[in-house]
């Protein structure tokens, strides 16, 4: 069973879901166990989630539509046109 | 080789995140805009390169990043990775101790603590080195392995530099939340 250096090395990329099925399951066993760990790993999955709720989704302006349209030859408001 | 249409279509449901990507590269409306039709002229000219069933999202954003990397770069004001000193490891976990009892409202609290404006905006100063694969992993979701081939670099190196991003980050959103008195003596006390 993973120790809590072992546990905490492995912090980014157990949050990242790089880790194999085996690692994780080895990291879990140590994590219900220990609540330091799990507190630390707790308190950084909030962080990520905090970063990605921050990200705007920019709406296209529809100038850039208009100019990726020329790039590409095609009427891509065609739908919105006809309606 | 992808069929021309059906290409147009599929590469035409990135624009968004292209777009939202570009913005926080350039920090400037228009040469985002620039920035995400070049990215599109030079997929639909070397689009016969492109083979279907491949990640033509991840495809897109090594286009974006290239081009980012070669024609806007020069223009961006922001530090070198060189003249940052090094944070230390879960700086804000170790500096928020009243936040690690973890209740259920510790996402809220943290929402309190850093606002959505000033997380971008501590992304956005970071050094390139690292904004780029904080953006494309945190934000656009690309595993290690694509943010790796999208910036050609070693997938270690890609880890260090989201752990190094993201520790900077930390100490940008506690200097932020301290100037606005929000995290008091008592706070750091607390542990």
């Amino acid at each position: 069973m993973a120790d809590c250096n072992e546990t905490l090395k492995e912090l980014d990329r157990f949050l990242d879901n790089e880790l194999a099925s085996e690692a994780i399951s080895d990291l879990s066993v140590h994590l219900e166990g220990c609540v330091d760990c799990q507190q630390t790993f707790q308190f950084h999955a909030e962080l990520r989630n905090i970063v990605k709720l921050s990200a705007k989704q920019e709406p296209l302006p529809q100038s850039l539509i208009t100019r990726i349209e020329q790039c590409f030859g095609t009427d891509l408001n065609e739908d919105s046109e006809n309606a | 080789m992808a069929d021309n249409a059906e290409f147009t279509t599929e590469a035409m449901q990135y624009a968004q995140s292209l777009y939202s990507t570009a913005l926080r590269m350039t920090r400037n409306q228009s040469d985002a805009e620039d920035l995400v039709q070049e990215t599109y002229l030079k997929a639909f000219r070397s689009y016969g390169s492109f083979e279907t069933g491949t990640n033509l999202k991840a495809w897109l954003f090594r286009i974006l990043t290239n081009t980012f990397i070669n024609t806007y770069r020069a223009k961006q004001r922001r530090p070198q990775e060189s003249d940052l000193g090094s944070v230390e490891d879960l700086f804000l976990y170790k500096r928020l101790p009243s936040l690690a009892g973890l209740s259920e409202s510790a996402e809220e609290q943290l929402l309190d603590l850093f606002p959505a404006a000033e997380v971008r905006e501590a992304i956005e100063n970071l050094p390139e080195t690292f904004l780029l694969p904080m953006l494309l992993n945190d934000v656009e979701g690309f595993s290690y392995k694509e943010v790796a081939e999208i910036l050609d670099i070693p997938i270690g190196t890609v880890m260090s530099r989201l752990h190094r991003g993201r520790k900077t980050m930390q100490e940008a959103l506690y200097d932020y939340a301290s100037q606005r008195h929000l995290i008091t003596e008592k706070d750091k006390a607390d542990g």
